[in-house]
């Protein structure tokens, strides 16, 4: 009987074209490689310095997100986009998945999305799989059992010319959740407090995997949310082992395998998770049914507290100071009440349809605190027509707030949506990170409930006190 | 990539911890499609004010800064975003090394693609250096260890196949390509 093996060392095990050694790290098989506009102009020009093709073009997949606008009239015509350098880095995009022979799902296709959207939606990923993609959130496709994580573009070139990385084995951390997440208490919240609890560089050198009966009553979007902020514990990746949930989600998805393949690959999904008896090197114990809405305080996404509490008193630490003086918060004092002048819903972490929902469900019948600014932005155009066909749309207009195309948009504002200089934000996106939503911006990381019930009120509210 | 075996420069300190790549080279400077000038931008917005003069009191701006080729900064640097123009703006600006308690897994991969040494030293050696800008010291790759002002060394890790390329200038991606058969033999093994 061979020894029982975690899910992360199966599907590391299955990919080793070489194993590694004393002086070399393994070579790595990469099943999937998703490309986006800004990680990857540079990995294409060493392919044309070099004379070199993409070895595998039908296992490399791009989309354009990060840089793209979300007015409608710039994504599909009327006003040109309308930062110069990021309709370049579009058509460099274009032109280099056109010269390469790569899949693209361009600005105006009817499935374009967030890289790590569209991924799980058109079914690419699947469990397994190796997935690799110029983005820390890659993380992401782990909640369907794969081993997903983001890489530099050095690696995106390697990828591309010989479609393996060199990797050394990286650790293994169970996380295991027990107990039932409260009404108001989402994904999101839970993988804030797991950050909370380790730290942001807790995770580093690791690859997580999320266990127990909490984690196994999460859907899809739910597992993918939790697994997306992986990279803010500075784990390698996470993961969730597959199950009947994952194969409900997977079945009949454009790109999954179908019929007798379907029937094959179920077969040898089933043998992926965690035999029982493996051994983690380190493991984490988390009680979630105590759990309350999260929000972040300070200026990484470990820096986060429970909504009904008070910034945490460091009176010796200098760099908790410098956070808090940037975030224009006194240690001692409590978030809750705090006014608010935008509210962000959309990114990976929550632009999914049920991320929309619960948004929505707040919003219904109420209206977004007059001066406050709402965004609403669909992970994917997918999404969006999803949530247009059950008249999320309508609620969120109707509210005050703004529908946009899809794309990565506030997250990171490359596109020109910015928080202005100054002003809070409660974000459902993935980093609180100084000045990463706009130079001076102020972040409060939370989830789609708290980000919709503190635009109601124009304040930091716990959701539950609207629901 | 030029080879590199020793390095000995003054040090330059960045009194934060947990420094993102973000901050290093924000996001609305990465519409760039290609890998340099980026060292314009490094630490933008924590060296720059509002107007885009430079701020007096940061540590790049000071004299004593200039020509310095070690950043020293605390514990976990460059966790965030994935972004390999972090050490791309590193290296732009002028640096060759960067020392600390932890790096962040990508960064510390992206920077040994790049010639960017990240040298991870115990917390007291560390603690010295932190709080001693401007030190003479250096770095040595084939003994792996940085050695202070006092003479005293202290060891760092360093992945050994990495170290390999560092200190022979060998390109991984021809090493990759120079593993076909294996990886033909492999895609046959597995029908993929």
């Amino acid at each position: 009987m061979p020894p029982p093996q975690t899910l992360f060392e199966k599907v590391w095990r299955r990919h080793e074209v070489a194993a590694e050694t004393p002086d070399t790290p393994a070579v790595l098989y990469i099943d999937l490689h998703l490309i986006h506009e800004v990680t990857s102009p540079q990995a294409f020009a060493v392919l044309r310095e070099r004379g070199l093709p993409v070895r595998r073009p039908d296992l490399t997949f791009a989309t354009m997100d990060h840089s793209t606008p979300t007015r409608t009239e710039q994504v599909f015509g009327g006003a040109p986009i309308a930062i110069e350098a990021a309709a370049r880095q579009v058509r460099e995009l274009e032109v280099n998945c056109a010269g390469f022979g790569v899949e693209l799902l361009g600005l105006r296709h009817d499935r374009r999305g967030i890289v790590h959207i569209i991924g799980p939606e058109l079914g690419l990923t699947q469990p397994g799989k190796t997935v690799v993609c110029g983005d820390s959130h890659t993380s992401t496709h782990g909640a369907l059992g794969a081993l997903a994580f983001g890489i530099g573009t050095t690696e995106v070139g390697h990828v591309l010319a010989t479609q393996c990385l060199l990797q050394r084995k990286p650790r293994t951390l169970a996380i295991n959740v027990s107990g039932k997440l409260a009404a108001g208490v989402t994904a999101k919240d839970l993988i804030l407090a797991i950050i909370g609890r380790i730290g942001v560089a807790g995770g580093t050198g690791h690859v997580i995997e999320y266990r127990g009966e909490t984690i196994a009553a999460l859907d899809m979007d739910e597992r993918m949310t939790v697994c997306n902020m992986s990279i803010e514990a500075g784990a390698r990746a996470g993961m969730i082992a597959p199950d009947e949930t994952t194969y409900a989600y997977l079945a009949h998805r454009p790109r999954a395998p179908q019929g007798e393949a379907w029937e094959k690959a179920l077969a040898q999904w089933r043998q992926l998770p965690t035999d029982p008896g493996a051994r983690f090197d380190k493991e984490v114990d988390i009680d979630a049914s105590g759990l309350e809405p999260m929000v972040t305080y300070g200026t990484n996404p470990g820096m986060v507290m429970p909504i009904s509490g008070t910034i945490p008193q460091r009176p010796d630490d200098a760099v908790f100071a410098k956070s808090l003086a940037y975030m224009g918060f006194e240690p001692g004092s409590p978030l809750a009440e705090r006014p608010v002048n935008v509210v962000f819903v959309g990114s990976c972490t929550n632009g999914r349809l049920s991320d929309l929902r619960d948004a929505a469900s707040l919003l219904r019948g109420r209206k977004v605190a007059p001066g406050v600014q709402m965004l609403v932005v669909p992970g994917s155009q997918q999404v969006k027509r999803d949530a247009e066909a059950e008249g999320l749309d309508k609620v969120f207009l109707e509210a005050g707030a703004q529908w946009r195309e899809s794309g990565c948009s506030m997250c990171l504002g490359m596109n020109g949506d910015l928080v202005p200089k100054g002003q809070y934000a409660v974000s459902t996106s993935n980093r609180n990170f100084e000045g990463r939503q706009g130079v001076g911006a102020r972040t409060l990381l939370a989830s789609p409930l708290t980000a919709a019930a503190s635009a109601v009120r124009g304040r930091v509210t716990d959701p539950r006190e609207l629901m | 990539m030029e080879p590199i075996k020793t390095l000995r420069s003054r040090t330059v300190v960045l009194r934060a911890s947990d420094v993102d790549t973000d901050q290093i080279i924000p996001a609305r400077f990465l519409t760039t499609t290609t890998r340099s000038g980026l060292g314009a931008h490094l630490f933008a917005d924590w060296r720059y004010g509002a107007d885009g003069a430079p701020q007096a009191d940061f540590v790049l701006n000071r004299p004593e800064a200039k020509g310095c080729t070690i950043l020293v900064a605390g514990n976990n640097f460059g966790c965030g975003s994935s972004r390999e123009h972090a050490p791309w703006a590193l290296t732009d600006y002028g640096f060759r090394a960067v020392v600390s308690t932890q790096f962040a897994d990508i960064f510390r991969n992206n920077s040994l693609k790049n010639g960017l040494l990240p040298i991870m030293v115990d917390p007291a050696a560390h603690g010295w250096l932190m709080e001693h800008p401007g030190a003479d010291v250096s770095i040595d790759l084939e003994s792996t260890t940085l050695t202070l002002p006092s003479g005293q060394s202290v060891r760092f890790p360093l992945e050994p196949f990495a170290r390999y390329c560092l200190m022979n200038g060998v390109d991984e991606l021809g090493f990759l390509l120079g593993r076909e058969n294996e990886i033909q033999a492999y895609e046959a093994r597995r029908a993929v």
